[in-house]
This record gives structure tokens, C-alpha cells and sequence, in this order.
């Protein structure tokens, strides 16, 4: 059996973790993202680089991995696995936009869903084992039984998994921590605890 | 308590069939034939509707098959022949689509075509043969092989009892332009490991592989893998090869196999000048630098998504061939350390190989396939 140590939520111009919610007066997702950026103090000016779909990943991982730290762990030991609907649409969307005129680097190499858990690696120094899926909406029974199988692999010893979606100014972000101990939240690691938490 | 993975009983994972379409060929066999023979699908395409200027791919001829795309229509092909002949009740399939761009050729014509949706497309495909667990693996170009292992996994905890994978690319001219702009192209056929690479040739291919817990008449088995992240750049690999070198150690330990019993390695091999510097350094960790290998795509260009699953049919038929598949555009090594590259096919006794992938956002797989 494995726990679930913490959640992070973004969705609707709210960031939520189970012990608070902070609401942002933000004109538009743009605005948000800044918003949430400057409250959470951040100074990670790569940032500024990255796709929405990076930004909001970062924003996440930051969040939860404040509350439950995993510095305890060696890198190679926490996974990382993420989901979404709409893969890489909203930069493809982008990026095609340049094709014309002048094929932006910058923006294709945005074009892969998982290049968003690559910036979450770097940014927490995760080096442990990934895998990004496409499912048409957040799947708690697929990825609690996906995550329950790789955590039964001795090297791994925390997952951080979830949800990142973001297509246009429609975003919806579920990032948890995964262990094999209770530790914070201390909640059993299943689908029905996945969907609860996700409402 | 958490409990141990020994108390749960692991079912071997079986390889039962596999298809190939490719310029090469309808099937793996006439691929697995083309490829011992020298060919290529890499050919000089100076005018294409992918580039404004000229390249070397690697492209399919098909026309889309309505009322499925050019994309769905590889794909669907792959799939009716790997499964042509087998039981495989649908309650207990998974049906696993590998991809990293899909139907991305419709965002030029009609950007809200809802199959440009992975998913969307991915059940498009299912539902044609019935399939209802569907499930997308895209993450850069390890997505075949990971694809691969995640069947593996499932089928070895005992939650399916069989998993259909398909893995398929199509260019466009939203990908060409885009390994274009980073400047990854090479102006010439790729030259895997060689010391006159100059980057990538990218090719169209789908590749399908059933999978099962129950042994068909074919003895192979998908052993184990492991996978990784480098946490280093979104878009080059580490410069160490190290934490490729973890995912490969991973892999031998969950097959439970040593370095001396790998027959020959299956590289991701693009042919960019720090892929393959990256790869052979990770091998020289993993201490399996001795091990004969080869990059097929000389033969097949880089097939993105595709890639893991057709390399590994290769590798699979070379198993059970017992064949050393060269390989193509190698003449000497440009890498620091010592790699074995094949340059001659050679018939020996193979029982096992290792497939190693990379890709952007730092990911790395490696899987072993074992014929017993």
C-alpha cells in the first residue's frame, strides 16, 4: 500500500493545497500565472521561457513540494507521472502560427507534452523514472494503478504524479505525492481517494 | 505496510506477433528482409510538400484510407496484421497507441478537427477493432519503448491478459520544419555513431507488437526495462550519459540479467553529434561497451514515436534469426569511447538484446527482450 503526503490544485484562478486556498483577483491566465509566480516568490527566471503548460507544471510541483519536501530521497529514486487531455495542443497551436514565416526553436521544442515533467525534473532535480499518458479527461483508476505498479520497484521511493492540462485560457492542474510511508496528508493511495481529492 | 513485490505473483510477458509498414515494407518480415539486405528508406526528396528545401526521409506512399487519416491509416494497417488470426478477448485488451505528434498535419487545414487529440484519435483507432481500454503513451521519442514496458507491466501484475501496442508517425510539415529550426537535420542520409554525422533523418513508420501472458508458438519475451530522467535540458541530452546508464541498470535488474549475457544492443542512434557521444558514454558506464550494437535508423530514419517499436521488431526477428543486423552509414567511430558498432552481418547466437531510447524533456528508456 502507498500514501498519498499532499496535493496541489490549480484551477480557476485558485491555487489549493489540502491546508489552504489562495484566490487571485487576475484580469486574465496570463495575469494569473504572474500572480501566482510573485506569491510564491519563485526567482526561477527560466520561467519566463517556458510554455503555459511548463509554467503551470512548475507553479504545481513548487507548491507541493514545498509542503512535502522530498530532499530526503536521492534523485534517481522519485518518479514522475503525469496526464492530460490535450497533450501539447496549446503551444502546437503556437508554434504553427511561426511555420509560415519563421520556425520558432523556442516554441517547437515546447511541442511534446513530457517536455513540461522534463522542466519539473529540472527545476526539483527529480531524475527518477517518468512517463506522460493521454486520457480524455483525469483517469484516478489508470494512474493510481499505473503509479501502485512502479512503486513496487524497490529504487523507486516517491511519485510525484497528477494532472496538468491547459488548452487557451482553460487550465486545470492536480499534482500529488505519492510514498510508501505516511508522511502529511497520510491519505491511502487509490482511485477512490484520487477522485475525491481532485473535486 | 507496504507490500513487498514478492508477495505478488508476476506473470511473464510474452511477444505473440508484430507488423511493420514502412517504405521497406507491409510486414516485419519484409522489413526484417529489406534491412539484412542493405536498403534503405531514406531517399532525396527535393521537392516534397514537407520542406521548402530538399531532404533526406524516410516516406510512406500510402494515401489516407477515409475515414481515417494518413496517420490512422498506417497505423490501422500495422494493427490488422499483428492481430490477423488471434483471440484476444476485449475485456481482458489493453489497446496502447504511442505517438508524439499524431494527426498534427490537420492543425494546418482544420486546427479544430477533434482527432488532432491524441486520445481522440487513439479511440478512433480502438473502437475500429473493437478495443475499449485505451490508453496514450506520448513522451518524446522513448514513447515506443515505454509503450512497450507499460504493456509489460500491466500484463505482469496480471491486470489485462494481452495488450495490442501501436506506435505510428507521420511527417508534416509542422515536425520537418521544426527539427529544421533547431538545426538537427543532417544535409545527407543520417550516419549513426560515425565520425562524419551531422544530425538526424527523420521517417514515417507505424509498428504494432501483441503481447500476452499466455505463450504463443513464438519464444520471446519482453524481460524487463527501465527508464529515466536526466534533469539537465529540455531539449540536449546530459553530458555524462549516466542517468541513461541508470535506466539500463534498472532494465538488467528487473530482467534479472547480466551485462555478459546481452548479445547486442538496439541504440537510439539519431545521429546527432550528442545523442549518440551521450549513448556510448552511457554504455561504458553500464560496463556493456563490449556488446555489438547497432542504430537502425540508417534504414528507417527517425521514426519519433514509432521508433522504439520498430527498432524492437528489428531486434526481435534478428533474436530469432540469430542475425547481426550492421549498422547502415557506419564506417568509423566518432564517439570518445569505444562502442562496437556491427559493419557486417553476421550470424551468430542471439538470445538477448537491449533497446535503449531518448528524448526531449530528458527522458531515457532502456528494455530487454529475451528469447528463451
Amino acid at each position: 500500500m502507498n500514501f498519498i503526503s499532499g496535493y496541489s490544485r490549480i484551477h480557476q484562478g485558485r491555487l489549493i493545497t489540502p491546508k489552504e486556498t489562495t484566490v487571485f483577483a487576475a484580469a486574465d491566465f496570463h495575469d494569473f500565472l504572474e500572480k501566482a509566480y510573485d506569491q510564491l516568490a519563485l526567482a526561477y527566471p527560466k520561467f519566463y521561457k517556458m510554455d503555459p503548460l511548463s509554467r503551470l507544471g512548475v507553479l504545481a510541483s513548487e507548491i507541493l513540494l514545498r509542503e512535502t519536501p522530498v530532499s530526503n530521497y536521492l534523485p534517481d529514486e522519485v518518479a514522475v507521472v503525469l496526464s492530460n487531455a490535450e497533450a501539447s495542443l496549446d503551444t502546437d497551436l503556437r508554434y504553427q502560427a511561426t511555420i509560415a514565416t519563421a520556425p520558432s526553436p523556442s516554441l517547437f521544442v515546447y511541442t511534446l507534452a513530457n517536455v513540461s515533467m522534463g522542466e519539473i525534473c529540472i527545476r526539483h532535480g527529480l531524475k527518477g523514472e517518468n512517463a506522460f499518458f493521454v486520457s480524455p479527461s483525469f483517469d484516478p483508476q489508470w494512474m493510481s494503478r499505473y503509479v501502485d505498479l512502479i512503486m513496487m520497484q524497490d529504487q523507486v521511493k516517491a511519485c510525484v504524479a497528477g494532472w496538468l492540462n491547459v488548452l487557451s485560457d482553460r487550465y486545470d492542474v492536480f499534482l500529488y505525492l505519492v510514498e510508501k510511508q505516511k508522511r502529511g496528508l497520510s491519505e491511502i493511495h487509490s482511485a477512490e481517494t484520487l477522485a475525491r481529492l481532485y473535486q | 505496510m507496504a507490500q513487498p513485490a514478492g508477495c505478488v505473483a508476476m506473470s511473464d510477458v510474452w511477444i505473440i506477433s508484430d507488423s511493420i509498414i514502412s517504405p521497406l515494407g507491409n510486414s516485419s518480415v519484409e522489413n526484417y528482409d529489406a534491412v539484412r539486405k542493405g536498403q534503405s528508406g531514406i531517399k532525396f526528396h527535393e521537392t516534397s510538400t514537407l520542406s521548402k528545401t530538399p531532404i533526406h526521409a524516410s516516406l510512406i506512399t500510402t494515401e489516407a484510407n477515409l475515414p481515417f487519416t494518413r496517420f490512422e491509416s498506417i497505423a490501422v494497417d500495422a494493427v490488422a496484421n499483428a492481430i490477423d488470426g488471434l483471440v484476444l478477448p476485449r475485456d481482458k485488451t489493453i489497446f496502447i497507441l504511442s505517438t508524439t505528434k499524431g494527426n498534427i498535419e490537420l492543425i494546418d487545414s482544420n486546427p479544430k478537427h477533434a482527432r488532432i487529440g491524441l486520445n481522440e484519435s487513439a479511440k478512433f483507432i480502438a473502437t475500429h477493432f473493437g478495443f475499449t481500454h485505451t490508453q496514450v503513451v506520448s513522451n518524446a521519442c522513448i514513447s515506443g519503448s515505454l509503450a512497450l514496458l507499460v504493456a509489460q507491466r500491466m500484463l505482469a501484475a496480471q491486470q489485462f491478459d494481452h495488450a495490442v501496442v501501436v506506435a505510428a508517425e507521420v511527417l508534416s510539415k509542422f515536425i520537418v520544419s521544426g527539427f529544421q529550426s533547431l538545426h538537427a537535420l543532417s544535409p545527407d542520409a543520417c550516419r549513426p555513431f560515425d565520425h562524419a554525422r551531422t544530425g538526424i533523418s527523420l521517417g514515417e513508420a507505424a509498428a504494432a507488437v501483441v503481447l500476452s501472458t499466455t505463450k504463443g508458438k513464438r519464444n520471446l519475451r519482453l524481460a524487463g526495462g527501465g527508464l529515466s530522467n536526466d534533469a539537465n535540458h529540455i531539449s540536449g541530452p546530459s553530458r555524462t550519459g549516466k542517468e541513461l546508464s541508470v535506466a539500463i541498470d534498472h532494465a538488467l535488474n528487473s530482467s534479472k540479467v547480466s551485462t555478459t549475457e546481452i548479445d547486442f544492443i538496439s541504440a537510439h542512434g539519431t545521429a546527432t553529434i550528442f545523442n549518440d557521444e551521450m549513448e556510448a558514454k552511457a554504455f561504458s558506464h553500464s560496463n556493456i561497451q563490449h556488446a555489438p550494437l547497432h542504430s537502425l535508423k540508417g534504414y528507417f530514419g527517425h521514426t519519433l514515436g514509432a521508433a522504439g517499436v520498430v527498432e524492437s521488431i528489428i531486434a526481435m526477428h534478428a533474436l530469432e534469426q540469430n542475425e547481426l543486423i550492421p549498422s547502415m552509414g557506419f564506417e568509423s567511430s566518432g564517439v570518445s569511447v569505444p562502442v562496437n558498432v556491427v559493419k557486417k552481418l553476421e550470424r551468430r547466437t542471439l538470445n538477448r538484446v537491449l533497446k535503449t531510447a531518448s528524448g526531449f524533456g530528458g527522458c531515457n528508456a532502456a528494455i530487454i527482450l529475451e528469447k528463451i
